[in-house]
């Protein structure tokens, strides 16, 4: 084997006094592909500038060796740097929104490095930046040259940055998080075009990521860090397949895999939360959380060993792993089985819109011309059943949590009717009374904002039980205790402010809270998407635990369709406001689709099979597009039809609805099988 | 606990640290001073015409013999009362009707941040002048140094209530979006604890800063209309008015302006060192805090 | 953009009218009775009732406020209570030496000011950083009365052929009130300079932790390319509205700088107006200073709009 291109020794980075990596070892040869995947707190973002030689002001490098081709970065001065960085070196940030300058036009972003490097002419360097832009297959170039970036979408200045990343060839391309920001359906584009690149130039790319699935089907190899440390390294598909080190393990089983059930595979939880870095356990990092781990593990830290060749591992007890005489998955978490219900109905939407007024030029209204609005949901039916659960999916912008805002009333609705059992809710929250509110709760995205900092866990939790259910003394706090172990914290926690919480416990506060007045129907915006993965699969345990011994109805909201199939028993797929299809969770996976939900289900990452991709953007909520709203990106589009007629809603075989013009059965015949599963 | 990191956050920093003491004992001297002056603030001391500074008389005494330092002490006072009075009336109006426009937004929050942008293009100083100017055209040298206080602390309330609401606003439309705020309404609060419990702790760190600020400011501003001859009407010690005396007089007496300026000059800094550490405290444990998330 | 300059034209407008509005309260409803003013304690109630008519004072407030709002936009701002001179051409002369006055102080200060204020955000951490911020807040805290008696004191001191009173005939050629403009325009620029060049500083750390400085950073552009071409434009951009708002600063810091030096302006003016109780002439200058206030903002919008594509270019 060669030299290789980028090698850590040893390499151990601190801010002030906090250990933020330990000694890592790691290399990458020439043209390689590493995946580099942590939850946050794990060092993967400090690794990634520690390559680049950017560390943040208050970070160190405080041992070992960072080498690329041979030169030690880590003793590099400034000026060295400089002659490597955008050459040999490049780095495609997480945000493409925050790292364009926004009063520079793109062309010129592109060409300055271009000019100073290669000593191009500006007329020159202005044509090599145009070209730049068509390699990241950027439609209409020379328009998107003279643009500012407020005028692109974040997909596109994604593409601007890698082309910015990708425009002096470097041998070495540092990739942190590039799609996160993103939406599915672009994240599947962008990633299929990074994909591209890399082959086409013959870079190595360092492809740091929180998702096991983005860095599944385009590495060849993936190491895993957790607190500080490396963990695993293995080639990708030996590390999906065998996982040795039970916290990869743990991660492999967090997320549903396509097709995944509750009732048939419940995910196992991971128990525990990342330690904070300047609380490190002393032996192995892992061992609070570790199902296998033994009083080694807690008192010793164990070495980074090759347990097979290529494949190294951070574990104690790698050797019983792979001899399969110890289990590190995680256990199951007993789970009541989902009750057999009455489908009575609980709520029901008739032509629900949802419009958020904008403002008009005095020119306007003098005219007299009417308030121009933009629809956010536009025309939606569904009927949800006492008990059951509802999944909603779409990207932003496609009205998902307007509509469950509309149902709780935080964005009162503007159209249509929503009934709770026989009443009509009025529309917004103000209008509704205590009794009525006790019925409808919701869990929101971000736990960092679900609870009042200035509030403790405590106060929080009483809110509810006061002014909904009447509840005083003793009473309160016998329940707000039981509330507390319903979630599973300790009693004490009534008392800590939630800065003093992680996130994952704040969710479980906030759902604690969702629950405490016994809500009919429980609305989970996102609920998990802010969440580290390893805390995810228990957040979801969770908030369905509660849902079926309550017997509470949930509608569920996501951008991540593998996550809805999984928990849900109904799945609603909007675009643009509009619902595109329905139908029961179990016939999902299952053609025909609505090709929007094709495009879905082909951009799950870690899919592997690349099906249909989108083009374009999605078009804006103010002029929506005339006949099917789709049509302007469906791969299939029957043409003029589509363009001026509203599609009529189709029932399929296996009991969905499509709202489209192509029959069904064309459907089927256009869209591949799921390949079998075991 | 929050609240005791802010503080030690701040007086770990020595700008900041100075700011506050200084802003401290102004407030002491405010409240004590009239009782401790050594001499009859306004009081000629026959035997003793423009004495310099000694040990008797720290800061001398000026062309009326008058003790400079038990004038400047007894000046801290009315200061103290119009510039804190007027800071206090408009953080309490301008955090209400900031809380109320920010949580309602619409039509109420537009017209009520209009207004307050024209009110703001309004100099403060030049409000003060005219208010002043024209209650005494109306009213002759007859109106009380009570109503001229009055029109002082009117003229502060009514220049910095826009300014304070504006804060309070900004942080209330940012917060009330937030996911605590709507579960709060969703478990049925009330309007006047949703704006007092969920919304208005997130405003204080800014209010207190701004509070700073504006006093310092209002200090700024009840001196220069002293020292215009508009403010406080003589023989009363008063800052602005006592160094427009003394300048009068500044080669025989060159203490007597000397001593009030430079009072003037270290309180208003020490409010701006004391606005400027709040700031920096609460800028870095907000970063504390997302490093702790 | 034509949209954006016609809601900033009627913000104007609507300022205004605020304020005047305001203007018209306090100087006209507040005093009471504008008669007895004039005439004083002792007169007849026939001359009073007579002296109402005149002035219109039977009319209710709506009439005698659209009234005295036109005449002032007319240009018929009256007669001096107390020298009868018509209140337009004295008010405009002194605009034009206050306005020459603060013209100077500007152009002196607002290059230097973001300058340092610019060099100190770059810095920032640094000595030189240190040295501005100090010496930028020390100035912000003195009164201008303060600072421009120092000034004249060290002037006499070092630089005795330099005028302490700036007492000069109202209309005095530029060239010619230079050397009595040198001492007032210097204060002026000591509290402009330490309020921008703080404001200006803020501006920049802030944006020297944008993200998109590390992308410029990392294509390798030297330091110097990086600040100018990029943290600067964007860090300048909103001290425009910064030095927009220091205009009503210097507004206020203008009355006290005339008085000091007595120079001739719309300060010393105002100040006189209220001495001598003369209430319409009071009410002429604070309408001249809040229309000419609010055009200075309006013209830092628009430069402002100008020059931020996020506005010129839109969506």
């Amino acid at each position: 084997m060669s030299a290789p291109l980028l090698e850590l020794r040893r390499l151990s980075v601190a801010y002030g006094g906090l250990t933020a990596l330990r000694e890592i070892d790691l290399s990458l040869q020439t043209g390689e592909t590493l995946g580099l995947v942590g939850e946050s707190g794990s060092g993967k973002t400090t690794l990634a500038l520690a390559v680049m030689g950017y560390l943040p002001p208050e970070g160190r490098v405080t041992g070992g060796e960072i080498r690329l081709a041979g030169r030690d970065l880590a003793a590099a001065t400034r000026a060295e740097l400089r002659a490597i960085w955008g050459i040999e070196l490049a780095l495609v940030p997480q945000d493409p929104f925050t790292s364009l300058n926004p009063a520079l036009k793109i062309g010129a972003q592109l060409a300055e490095g271009l000019r100073l490097h290669r000593g191009l002419t500006r007329a020159e360097a202005q044509a090599r930046a145009i070209e730049s832009l068509r390699e990241v297959r950027l439609p209409d170039a020379e328009r998107l040259a003279a643009a500012y970036p407020h005028q692109l979408s974040g997909g596109q200045q994604q593409r601007v940055l890698l082309a910015l990343a990708l425009s002096a060839r470097p041998r070495l391309l540092v990739l942190d998080e590039p799609t996160t920001a993103l939406d599915v359906t672009t994240e599947a584009t962008v990633l299929d075009l990074v994909r591209d690149l890399l082959a086409e130039t013959g870079a190595a790319a360092l492809y740091v990521s929180h998702n096991l699935g983005v860095v599944a089907g385009r590495t060849q190899r993936t190491a895993v860090l957790y607190a500080s440390e490396l963990v695993e390294d293995a080639p990708t598909a030996e590390l999906f397949q065998r996982p040795l080190h039970p916290y990869t393990r743990g991660l492999l089983d967090s997320l549903p895999r396509p097709g995944q059930r509750r009732a048939a595979q419940p995910l196992a939880g991971m128990a525990g939360r990342i330690p904070p870095l300047n609380d490190l356990p002393p032996g192995c990092v892992f061992a609070p959380r570790c199902p296998l781990a033994n009083e080694q593990c807690h008192a010793e830290r164990p070495p980074l060993e090759e347990a097979q060749p290529g494949h190294r591992v951070r574990c104690h007890r790698w050797p019983e792993i792979l001899a399969g005489t110890a289990d590190p998955a995680q256990p199951l978490t007993a789970t009541a089985p989902a009750l057999a219900r009455a489908a009575e109905p609980l709520l029901q939407l008739e032509d629900v819109t949802v419009a958020y007024p904008l403002r008009r030029t005095l020119a306007e209204v003098l005219a007299g011309q009417p308030r121009p609005a933009v629809q956010a949901v536009a025309g939606v039916d569904l009927q949800l059943g006492k008990g059951r659960t509802l999944g909603i999916v779409g990207e932003s912008g496609s009205g998902k949590t307007s509509l469950a805002r509309a149902i709780v009333g935080l964005a009162p609705h503007s159209g249509g009717e929503i009934h709770l059992l026989d009443l009509a809710l009025p529309p917004d929250v103000q209008q509704r009374a205590r009794p009525l509110l006790a019925q409808l709760q919701m869990v929101f995205q971000n736990p960092e904002e679900a609870l009042n900092p200035y509030l403790t866990i405590g106060e929080s939790l009483s809110r509810p039980l006061v002014n909904l259910l009447g509840l005083r003394g003793p009473a309160l706090a016998a329940r707000i205790n039981e509330l507390l172990e319903a979630v599973r914290l300790p009693a004490e926690y009534a008392a800590r402010r939630p800065g003093q919480l992680s996130g994952g416990e704040k969710q479980r506060v906030a759902i604690a809270r969702a629950f405490a007045a016994r809500p009919e129907l429980l609305v989970a915006d996102e609920p998990v998407s802010a969440l580290d993965v390893s805390v995810q699969a228990s957040i979801l345990n969770l908030l369905h635990r509660l849902q079926d011994e309550q017997g509470a109805a949930t509608i569920f909201i996501s951008h991540d369709i593998a996550v809805v199939a999984y928990l849900a028993d109904d799945v609603a797929v909007m675009y643009l406001g509009r619902l595109m299809q329905t139908g029961p969770a179990a016939a999902l996976f299952k053609p025909p689709h609505h090709p929007y939900t094709e495009a879905l289900l082909a951009a799950i990452p870690g899919g592997g099979a690349a099906g249909v991709r989108l083009a374009g953007e999605i078009p804006s909520a103010l002029h929506p597009p005339s006949g099917c709203p789709f049509h302007t990106r469906c791969p299939h589009s029957l043409g003029e039809l589509c363009e001026t007629e509203t599609p009529p809603w189709q029932a399929t075989a296996n009991g969905k609805q499509i709202f489209c013009h192509i029959p069904p059965a064309d459907l089927l015949a256009l869209q591949p099988r799921p390949e079998a599963r075991p | 606990m929050r609240q005791h990191s802010i503080v030690r956050r701040l007086l770990a920093d020595p700008a900041s640290a100075l700011g506050a003491a200084i802003v401290a004992l102004f407030v002491l001297a405010a409240v004590f001073g009239p009782a401790l002056t050594p001499f009859d603030p306004n009081q000629s001391i026959y035997e003793s015409v423009r004495v310099p500074p000694s040990a008797q008389h720290w800061f001398g005494t000026d062309h009326l013999a008058r003790d400079v330092f038990s004038r400047v002490l007894a000046g801290a006072r009315s200061a103290l009362l119009l510039a804190g009075g007027g800071t206090l009336v408009a953080v309490l109006f301008g955090t209400a009707i900031g809380l109320v426009s920010g949580f309602r937004g619409g039509w109420l929050d537009e017209v009520l941040m209009r207004f307050f942008d024209a009110l703001l293009s309004l100099p403060a100083l030049l409000l003060a002048l005219l208010l002043l100017g024209t209650l005494r055209a109306a009213y002759g040298e007859s109106v009380s140094a009570i109503g001229r206080g009055l029109g002082v602390f009117l003229v502060l309330a009514v220049v910095y209530t826009p300014i304070v609401a504006r804060v309070v606003r900004s942080v209330a439309l940012g917060v009330r979006g937030r996911a605590w705020v709507e579960a709060a309404r969703l478990q049925g609060e009330r309007l006047p604890r949703i704006l007092l419990r969920e919304i208005l702790p997130a405003a204080l760190p800014a209010l207190a800063v701004e509070a700073a600020l504006r006093f310092s400011y209002a200090i700024f501003l009840i001196s220069s209309l002293g020292f215009l001859g508009v403010g406080v009407q003589p023989p009363n010690p008063d800052w602005g008015l006592m160094v427009n005396e003394g300048r009068r007089n500044l080669s025989q007496v060159p203490w007597a302006m000397w001593a009030p300026a430079v009072t003037i000059a270290v309180v208003v800094v020490g409010a701006n060192l004391l606005a400027d550490g709040l700031k920096r405290a609460l800028m870095e444990r907000d970063l504390q805090r997302e490093k702790d998330a | 953009m034509f949209a954006y300059l016609l809601r900033r034209l009627g913000f104007l407008l609507l300022t205004v009218v605020l304020t005047s509005l305001l203007v018209f309260l306090i100087a006209q409803v507040l005093p009471g009775d504008v008669c007895r003013v004039i005439l004083g304690r002792e007169a007849g109630a026939a001359r009073l009732a007579e002296c109402r008519a005149d002035l219109g004072l039977d009319e209710p407030a709506a009439v005698r406020y659209l009234t005295w709002l036109a005449d002032f936009l007319r240009g018929d701002w009256g007669e001096s209570y107390a020298t009868g001179e018509p209140i337009r051409e004295w008010v405009l002369g002194r605009v034009r030496m206050s306005i020459m006055l603060a013209g100077v102080a500007f152009v002196v200060a607002v290059p230097l000011a973001v300058g340092l204020g610019a060099l100190a955000g770059l810095l920032h951490g640094k000595w030189p950083d240190t040295l501005i911020s100090i010496g930028s807040l020390a100035v912000v805290g003195l009164p201008e009365f303060v600072t421009a008696i120092v000034l004249i004191q060290f002037a006499a001191f070092r630089f005795p052929w330099l005028p302490a009173s700036s007492a000069i005939p109202v209309g005095t050629p530029f060239r010619e009130a230079l050397p009595a403009l040198i001492l007032p325009a210097l204060t002026a620029t000591l509290v402009l300079l330490a309020y921008i060049a703080r404001l200006t500083r803020a501006g920049v750390v802030e944006e020297l932790r944008q993200n998109y400085v590390r992308t410029a950073e990392l294509k390798s552009l030297p330091r110097w390319a990086v600040l100018l071409r990029h943290v600067l434009p964007n860090a300048l951009l909103p001290t425009i509205t910064v030095i927009a708002i220091s205009t009503g600063w210097l507004v206020s810091g203008l009355v006290v700088i005339e008085n000091v030096f007595n120079y001739p302006g719309l300060g010393r003016l105002l100040v006189f107006a209220i001495d001598r109780r003369d209430l319409p002439t009071l009410q002429a200058i604070v309408m001249v200073t809040v229309v000419a206030f609010a055009l200075a903002n309006l013209a830092a919008d628009l430069l402002y709009a100008a020059l931020n594509p996020r506005i010129r270019v839109g969506e």
